[in-house]
């Protein structure tokens, strides 16, 4: 039942959808249209395939953490390394997806909002693989946060236009993005970085991310035998997430676990919980949890990771939560860089902020689970960009 | 018929085009938009569009975002907004339109929002994001209500889907002349004559122009094409750079009054009986 999710609208159950402005309808079913041509088109999916192997450098492996799993003395945890993709973490598939899509689609330039900027990095470099104009709406506050990726846009070729709106982050940067659109719609291919937005962008992207749960699955099944018993990944918009956990979504035994920034704590104002903290609103053209406050204005999230820092999030996300299928939790900003630092020393392995959160996810739940269980934690992306950040929230501890 | 098509069809049969105003509610608070409506309307406004203020307004440019930020500062929230426009209605006939984003409707309750912006006197909402695909579950409430559902064609709706819109448009057809977000570009007078022709040849209700009318020149030249032009952000502007300053009551009617008069200047059977 879950799988015949979305309906023709785009709709799972009560989220989703495309509560979208006129000028975009167009633009909207016209991408719809394209994507589902190309969905079934052998040639776009051996061409998505080609790129993904002999550019991104897929697979990833499925890495078993052995001194992690021997130090929390639970299940046996497997880490699916989308660090290790080109560009540093899982958001080149879906842009490699998407900017071949642009390309069929006779599109010259291409748009992109971004938080952490690994969407932005994902965004520029498909773009200066394909010679196409690229411009990249970013927050103030991230581009402070995220300086190094703000270089390596703009020696990708792409045009960084900071957003100084509201908290000056992704949820901005969003808003920016989607005005430009509106404006430029014509020429211009819209390339959303999360499951999010109107109908068809969270199908798409979930397609185009779904590589990673088709590899882990198989990967799995080759080395343990048998299927996981949970998967664990961090939720913003929930594109790595979803990505893991909709090759398992007809396998009622693996359970899935998405994790929500709790920022400073959910009793603060300072997190990014959307499914946890919540309620149901209408934003960037989707329907699904947000957080806002009782006038249904929309609040700022907050998240020491920048890519956590939204507040909605997919609402296929939404759905899996309300149906029960996934469970979602969420842990603070303290547990994510403890996370961060013992995955480093542990294993050598240094995760992205965001996926430090799973990690420390993993690290409460694991031990409580027996021995031969098997969890596998998506590590989405990797740490190099988040050394300043870490710096300082250690120098704020000292 | 409601307010909306017995002002459009009065207008119309004296020769005349319908000047539709928006400001934002709440800007630079709430009982200066209360005040500032009577006088717009007395110095020639035929409709008022009331701005809802968002968090984030994803079609409006720089000015109306500017406007919903100090309204929403200065507490704005839907609950007061339908207060005003009830007291506003009160003393004055002017037809109301509510312009906004669906959320804070959605958080406020669609069902509660149709009964109360009624009997407040409201005549016609303008839900930004909810395109005819998602309108259902808002208009299950405010149809009934008696609320007109004002819809958007904009420059890139294509025909087919121009005239499912207009088959469940009510009140009046609301065409985007530009493609972008609100106040940051002029409508091309060629472009706006060939496409309003082409959605009158669709529908019966009437068509105001607006997005990107900022001048009484504008006003002018894209009056005579339609049966009504929006001005939005011009005035927004002007009430933010006025702020609470006694100049602004005064500075935004004699503005309305520029544009009232370029109007009807422009429409050369102004007048004739």
């Amino acid at each position: 039942m879950i799988r015949t999710q979305p309906d023709r609208r785009g709709h799972f159950g009560i989220f989703g959808g495309r509560y979208a402005a006129e000028t975009l309808m167009p633009a909207l079913l016209e991408l719809e249209t394209a994507y589902r041509a190309a969905r079934r088109d052998a040639s776009f999916k051996k061409e998505f395939s080609f790129y993904l192997h002999e550019y991104a450098g897929r697979e990833t492996p499925l890495y078993e953490a052995r001194r992690l799993t021997e130090t929390l003395g639970g299940a046996k945890i497997y880490l699916k390394r989308e660090d290790m993709n080109h560009t540093g973490s899982h958001k080149i598939n879906n842009t490699l997806g998407q900017v071949l899509l642009a390309r069929r689609m006779g599109k010259k330039k291409v748009i992109a909002e971004t938080g952490a900027g690994q969407h932005g990095v994902a965004t520029a470099t498909a773009a200066a693989l394909f010679g196409m104009e690229c411009r990249i709406f970013m927050g103030e506050e991230d581009i402070r946060r995220q300086a190094h990726n703000v270089f390596r846009m703009k020696i990708l070729g792409a045009e960084v236009t900071p957003v100084d709106a509201g908290t000056a982050t992704l949820k901005d940067a969003m808003n920016e993005a989607m005005r430009d659109w509106v404006s430029s719609v014509r020429d211009t291919f819209y390339v959303i970085g999360t499951t999010a937005g109107p109908h068809p962008y969270p199908v798409m992207v979930r397609d185009f991310q779904s590589v990673i749960g088709r590899e882990a699955r198989r990967q799995i099944l080759k080395k343990e035998g048998r299927l996981p018993d949970l998967l664990i990944a961090c939720v913003g918009g929930g594109s790595n997430a979803l990505g893991l956990f909709y090759p398992f979504l007809a396998d009622p035994a693996v359970a899935m676990t998405g994790v929500e920034a709790a920022g400073k704590g959910l009793d603060t104002a300072l997190h990014a919980a959307s499914i946890t903290a919540g309620r149901v609103g209408v934003l960037h053209g989707n329907k699904t949890y947000l957080l806002q406050d009782e006038h249904g204005q929309v609040r700022d999230a907050y998240a020491i990771a920048a890519g956590l820092d939204y507040p909605g999030v997919g609402p296929e996300h939404a759905w899996l939560h309300a149906t029960g299928r996934a469970r979602y939790v969420s842990v603070t900003d303290e547990e994510a860089v403890e996370a961060f630092v013992a995955l480093s020393r542990q294993e050598g392995i240094t995760p992205a902020l965001e996926s430090a959160h799973a990690v420390a996810w993993a690290m409460k739940t694991a031990p409580a689970m027996a021995k031969d269980k098997i969890a596998i934690i998506n590590l989405s992306g990797r740490g190099d960009k988040d050394a300043e950040t870490i710096a300082e929230s250690r120098e704020e501890k000292e | 018929m409601g307010r909306i098509e017995e002002r459009f069809t009065a207008l119309k049969k004296e020769g005349r085009k319908t000047f539709v105003a928006y400001l934002t509610a709440g800007d630079p608070d709430l009982e200066t938009t209360a005040r500032l409506i009577p006088a717009l309307e007395a110095a020639g406004v035929d409709i008022i569009e009331i701005g809802v203020p968002f968090s984030d307004p994803t079609a409006d440019g720089p000015v109306i975002q500017a406007a919903s930020q100090r309204a929403l500062k200065r507490g704005a929230t839907l609950a007061k907004i339908l207060a005003m426009t009830a007291s506003l209605r009160r003393t004055s006939g002017i037809p109301i339109v509510l312009f906004g984003y669906y959320n804070p409707i959605l958080s406020y309750g669609p069902e509660k929002f149709a009964g109360e912006a009624a009997a407040s006197g409201v005549d016609g909402i303008l839900v930004v994001d909810l395109p005819p695909e998602e309108a259902d579950e808002l208009r299950c409430y405010t149809d009934p209500a008696g609320l007109a559902f004002i819809t958007l064609i904009a420059p890139t709706t294509d025909p087919v889907r121009a005239r499912k819109i207009l088959r469940r448009a009510t009140g009046f057809v609301y065409y985007i002349s530009v493609t972008g977000v609100t106040g940051t570009a002029a409508p091309r007078a060629d472009d706006v004559r060939s496409d309003v022709e082409r959605l009158k040849r669709m529908t019966a209700l009437p068509v105001a122009v607006g997005f990107g009318i900022s001048t009484p020149g504008q006003a002018a030249a894209i009056a005579p094409l339609s049966d009504g032009i929006v001005v939005g952000s011009a005035l927004v502007r002007l009430i933010g750079e006025k702020g609470t300053s006694d100049d602004l009551v005064p500075a935004a009617t004699s503005f309305a009054g520029e544009i009232r008069r370029a109007i009807d200047a422009a429409c050369p059977s102004q007048g004739k009986k």
